[in-house]
């Protein structure tokens, strides 16, 4: 594979041909924050909080880091002012929809970037769509129990009773993914509704 | 619900994957709506995950996964159906089968659902019973009209 040099926050960094400006800056050990990401999935690029400036050719322009790919002479900017302030206002719609998010880092990318839970008025829908888990079983563990069904402002997550039944009590490897505590909720709520009398965990065996 | 010719459709595209949404709109077409236990079905036989079934047909207009009355009424709610009155129209087809867009009624006779455009603006208020369309619907004409359907 052949080595490309890009520039992130003025350091040189080689990166590797089809890498995406995450992967280089993580691999240089520069830290941008992510929320849908996760190193087994494909990118999938929902909750832009990894967004950063790149300028390619004397234009900038804003991208998603999880899923650009790396190119000869890319320059990148990683903590602008504007970068900050988009990071700022996505956490800030966030978290009208999951204010008291504990899972992952919501409260501390919060913290770090100034972000007022209270700034948009409440929209608790706890999800905050980062299809995390939906991928994780679709791609990992390829069972696809968990779906997104509707669209626009309906669009929700479901688990699918014919097939959480059978595959999730024994697996349950979403739970800590998700950066609020909604999928549990929904799964405590599936299981109520459709199969209430399946044991449920481990333990349970 | 006709079952031979949903399994037909089914087996005309066993296995294929990329026809997921030509076998719904099929079996749409031919039901009104798509029961759950057809959606498990139309997931074994094209072999893809349920889950994606369920995206698919919860995401576009065209299917509807909840019983469907005989005769749609489909009422244009475009901008021009709209200059024209069709607020006034819609409020009187609700008045009448006594459902709201998006709703069947008790006797499965009615299905209500505004539309966008349908590309005849100067028919407005455009409203379509059953496939057919009234052109220049005064509220005053749709009682009328819906009687026609038993
Ligand atoms: S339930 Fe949680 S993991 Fe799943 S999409 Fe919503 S926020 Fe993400
Ligand atoms: S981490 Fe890139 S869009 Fe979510």
């Amino acid at each position: 594979m052949s080595e490309i040099i890009i520039q992130i926050d003025g350091r040189e960094i080689a990166a590797d041909e089809g890498m995406t400006v995450l992967e280089a800056a993580q691999k240089a050990g520069i830290s941008i924050p992510t929320l849908c990401y996760l190193e087994t999935l494909e990118p999938y690029g929902a909750c832009r909080l990894c967004s950063v400036e790149v300028e390619v050719r004397g234009r900038t322009n804003l991208v998603a880091a999880c899923l650009y790919p790396v190119e000869k002479d890319l320059i990148v900017r990683t903590r602008t002012e504007k970068v900050d302030r988009i990071r700022k206002v996505i956490l800030e719609l966030l978290l009208a929809h999951a204010p008291e998010a504990r899972g992952l880092k919501m409260q501390e990318y919060a913290e770090e970037y100034g972000a007022d839970k209270n700034r948009y008025e409440k929209e608790p829908s706890f999800c905050i769509q980062c299809g995390l888990c939906v991928r994780y079983c679709a791609e990992i563990k390829k069972k696809s129990a968990i779906c997104f069904v509707n669209k626009g402002p309906s669009r929700e997550i479901q688990f699918i009773p014919e097939i959480a039944s059978k595959e999730c009590w024994n697996c349950t490897e979403c739970f800590p993914l998700c950066p609020t505590e909604y999928l549990q909720g929904v799964f405590v709520l599936t299981k109520a509704l459709a199969f209430p009398s399946t044991p449920m965990g481990p333990s349970a065996e | 619900m006709n079952n031979d010719k949903i399994e037909q459709i089914l087996n005309e595209h066993q296995g294929q994957a990329g026809a997921l949404i030509k076998v719904l709109m099929e079996i749409q077409e031919e039901n009104k709506w798509l029961p759950r236990e057809v959606l498990v079905q139309v997931s074994e036989k094209l072999e893809v995950p349920l889950s994606r079934v369920l995206r698919i047909a919860t995401i576009y207009k065209t299917f509807s996964l909840t019983p469907k009355g005989r005769y749609q009424v489909n009422i244009c709610t475009g901008t021009a159906c709209q200059v024209r009155g069709s607020q006034q129209v819609l409020e009187e087809v609700q008045k009448l089968t006594g459902i709201k867009p998006g709703e069947t009624d008790p006797d499965m006779k009615f299905s209500l659902e505004t539309v966008n455009c349908q590309g005849c603006c100067s028919l407005g208020p455009l409203v379509e019973i059953d496939g057919k369309t009234h052109g220049k619907t005064a509220p005053a004409e749709i009682a009328d009209a819906l009687k026609k359907y038993e």
